[in-house]
């Protein structure tokens, strides 16, 4: 690079802050158990979440074997079924995409992008994944107490999750119900650091609209879950109370078991407008770390910059605020008022706008770019397809007329898990391997990559396509068994056989998966400092992986966004943001 | 550090709402001058605000959808001095010593930047003991009507059970969250006293150096407590 004539810093601000007192730990334990280093904190994270997260894969098997080969499988009869279902359901959403989103890649990521040594409140940080620890433990001990977990569907409406006769009433809510608490006290903590970190500790010349999208992405995701979350809080300890104490929040009069229940006069649609007011902006807690990290990986795998930066950054913004009016479009059968139907659907449909906005610049910026088809590409252009789908019936479900008919059949099961569960996982595996070589220093396997990729996207479309049309038939869900009805042809059944034969296989693949993770930690072959030519500030770290206190003696300066992908009239087609303008008239982008 | 100005003219701000959205997305922070400490005790205290929130929604809720007859809160809450029932006696009491808690805090977070160690510590102290007094006021209320009232969280003699459910489950909540910021009071007059904030002595568990920005931080943290009371007293003693 030529020699700089200039004074570099003209470019930036002087800092405002001194650096930050970092915490070194002595002991092993202070090192890699109760660690305060966000990288390690991260890959806590991530482990956890992901070893729950094989949990409720299990648990799908058992029910899809269930619905494909009725009475077969023995050991599953409707308690166990409903338990897989219910488990299966908040585990994915909340134990495993929610903590691995933001307490995996949120922790890992946020100090590295913005350019500071760790999260401002590292101790904090630490307590919040023993916390969230401590939630996943209590929700598997669920498994194994009298009567089981609770099988009230991961919703847990009352009335019917708290009478006997449901699964897990006994003390299986009970412990879903504490579970949550303490996975949202852990949350809350862990929160607050990703939102100050990115507020209130970037890094010289990081400006917030230099920020890569995944922190955007990240970022307003958390502040969701922030004001989110508290609802869910508020039913647990409400819905908690009901069970303990024999209050009546959500318990109308009602007889249970030939006799009349203790409760009276409570209202049990106040829990499904806090569970939602909660749930709906748990879709976006989950997809808008997934839309941010996929448009990264597909700039930097397209060597490209993101059409329309600003864009994107303002339908992420606006896309989480119109997550908090939209939650009653779960509730359009619930019976009530039907104006208010009117209104969520508006909204609902409202929010297709910057959503659609942000497929069209993925799609844009895919367009006559160097596409290269590495991992981490294919899987986002996967996520793409997915997204796309998922998008699509989200229109039938978001008009409360069309959506009613709907409502409860597969077709709602293949909407969403299109759209929030295949779709995110599928920038979570992408963006598992994108930065596998800076998190381990190695590369994985590229040939077991590729198997895995193509399984499991080729599988998921074989599990969840056909559910589409299962759906309009008229297949309901959470049904155990489904004998002896005339509007279902013979055939339904043959399908139903073979999304449980592709969901096996999906499954499996997945064990390839972590065993190429977990190898190629150890045996895989070193991977350089920047073996994608990324312009952001993680790939610019004196080591890989990073030590702690992420970069060297001195914290980069940051003069550029996220995106100079083939400038023109540079050499490189990249230029990481921390390199300085070479003189003051050609800036640059940005 | 306000008072360095930036290093170029290409730094320089525009005028007027330009040059304001520029500064606040500019480099490193997006609130000027404000210590982490205290952007994540605000960010904490919103996420708070929608705990409380859905607690009051869900009470106003239950109480518009039960059928029984909602207990009058004048006469629940009465005390009799003298023979004659005083209606919300009680509660204005705890109103006014809550209130006056959050004086003497003000207070003490400015002495606090003065670096006034004796009057701070005063300060703080005397917070604290409004703040375990208002406890200790609402102790006497709960029990008056457990024992005497027979209000129990699943029913009570006078009306609709959710009236006890309610009741003691919110003021219930509050009541720890003052709890909690008594205890800090007392753990930051300790700190105070033993000069941990003039000497940055590290922290117990963060090992990070004391501040007197601390006492704002937990300043915050009662105001945010008491402004939660005016509600509370709003909605469970006037309705």
């Amino acid at each position: 690079m030529e020699h700089i004539a200039h004074d570099e810093t003209s470019f930036v601000r002087p800092a405002e802050v001194g650096e930050m007192e970092l915490y070194h730990a002595k002991t092993w334990l202070g090192k890699y158990v109760f660690s305060q280093d966000a990288k390690t904190i991260a890959i806590q994270y991530a482990a956890t979440a992901i070893a729950i997260g094989m949990v409720a894969l299990v648990l799908s098997w058992f029910m899809r074997l269930q619905l494909a080969w009725p009475n077969t499988f023995t050991f599953i009869d409707p308690a166990y079924y409903l338990q897989a279902v219910t488990m299966h359901g908040m585990i994915m959403v909340v134990y495993l995409l929610t903590a691995l989103f933001l307490g995996g890649f949120g922790n890992y990521l946020i100090p590295l992008m913005v350019g500071a040594r760790d999260m401002v409140f590292p101790w904090l940080n630490m307590i919040s994944f023993w916390v969230y620890f401590t939630a996943v433990l209590l929700l598997a001990a669920s498994f194994f107490v009298g009567g089981g977990s609770t099988g009230a569907g991961w919703t847990l409406y009352p009335p019917q999750a708290i009478l006997p006769g449901t699964p897990g009433s006994e003390a299986g809510i009970l412990l879903m119900l504490a579970s949550l608490a303490v996975f949202i006290i852990g949350f809350t903590m862990g929160g607050l650091n990703y939102v100050v970190t990115i507020l209130q500790a970037r890094t010289r010349g990081m400006t917030l609209m230099r920020m890569p999208l995944t922190v955007w992405g990240i970022f307003v995701a958390t502040v969701l879950a922030l004001f989110a979350f508290p609802a869910l809080f508020v039913s647990a300890i409400m819905m908690s109370l009901d069970v303990l104490l024999g209050t009546s929040f959500f318990m109308p009069a009602i007889m249970t078991m030939g006799s009349e229940a203790e409760h009276v006069g409570g209202n049990p649609l106040l829990f499904q407008h806090l569970f939602w007011f909660f749930g709906h902006p748990e879709v976006y807690i989950v997809a808008l770390p997934a839309f941010g990290i996929v448009s990264d990986l597909i700039s930097i795998h397209a060597r490209k910059n993101i059409f329309g930066y600003r864009m994107m950054v303002w339908a992420i913004v606006i896309i989480g605020a119109l997550s908090f009016v939209v939650w009653a479009h779960h509730m359009y059968v619930s019976g009530m008022n039907p104006y208010f139907g009117f209104f969520f659907a508006t909204t609902t449909l409202i929010i297709a706008v910057p959503t659609a906005l942000k497929v069209y610049n993925w799609v844009l910026t895919l367009w006559q770019g160097n596409i290269h088809l590495t991992i981490p590409m294919l899987f986002s252009i996967a996520f793409l397809l997915f997204f796309i789908n998922g998008g699509m019936t989200g229109l039938f479900l978001g008009n409360a007329t069309v959506s009613m008919p709907l409502s409860d059949t597969l077709f709602v099961v293949a909407h969403f898990h299109m759209v929030m569960a295949v779709a995110p996982v599928m920038v979570v595996c992408g963006a598992i391997y994108h930065w596998y070589p800076k998190i381990t220093g190695r590369w994985y396997h590229e040939g077991m990559a590729r198997f895995h990729f193509w399984v499991t996207f080729v599988g998921s479309y074989l599990v969840f396509l056909p559910m589409h049309y299962l759906g309009i038939m008229g297949v309901p869900r959470r049904y155990f068994e489904i004998t002896g009805t005339t509007f279902l042809p013979d055939s339904a059944q043959n399908v139903n056989a073979s999304i449980t034969i592709a969901a096996l296989v999906v499954g499996v693949a997945q064990i390839v998966f972590l065993y190429n993770l977990i190898v190629s930690a150890f045996n895989g072959k070193k991977a350089p400092g920047n073996p994608w030519n990324a312009t952001s500030l993680e790939w610019q770290t004196e080591t890989t992986p990073p030590g702690h206190g992420n970069f060297g003696k001195e914290l980069p300066c940051v003069y550029r966004w996220a995106y100079d992908y083939s400038v023109p009239g540079v050499e490189d087609d990249f230029i990481p943001q921390n390199v300085p303008p070479r003189n003051a008239q050609a800036e640059g982008a940005q | 550090m306000s008072t360095e100005t930036m290093a170029s003219d290409s730094l320089e701000l525009k005028p007027g709402l330009a040059g304001f959205f520029d500064d606040w997305s500019s480099d490193q922070r997006a609130f000027k001058g404000v210590p982490w400490g205290k952007a994540m005790m605000w960010i904490f205290l919103v996420s708070d605000t929608f705990i409380f929130g859905c607690f009051l929604a869900s009470y106003m809720t239950v109480r518009m959808s039960t059928l029984e007859p909602w207990p009058s809160p004048s006469e629940v809450f009465a005390l009799s001095f003298g023979g004659a029932p005083i209606p919300l006696i009680l509660i204005a009491i705890m109103t006014f010593v809550l209130i006056t808690s959050s004086g003497t805090m003000a207070l003490a977070v400015n002495y606090g930047y003065r670096k006034n160690k004796w009057v701070t510590f005063w300060l703080l102290f005397v917070t604290a003991l409004l703040g375990a007094t208002f406890v200790g006021m609402q102790v006497f209320e709960w029990s008056k009507l457990i024992f005497e009232e027979g209000v129990r969280p699943w029913g009570n003699p006078m009306g609709a059970a959710q009236f006890g459910s309610v009741f003691f489950m919110v003021t219930g909540f509050h009541g720890f969250h003052v709890s909690i910021g008594v205890i800090f009071l007392f753990i930051f007059s300790y700190k105070v006293a033993k000069g941990h904030l003039d000497d940055q002595t590290p922290g117990w568990f963060t090992k990070r150096g004391g501040n007197y920005e601390e006492i704002e931080i937990l300043g915050l943290y009662w105001h945010f407590v008491d402004l939660v009371w005016v509600f509370i007293f709003a909605f469970f003693y006037l309705w």
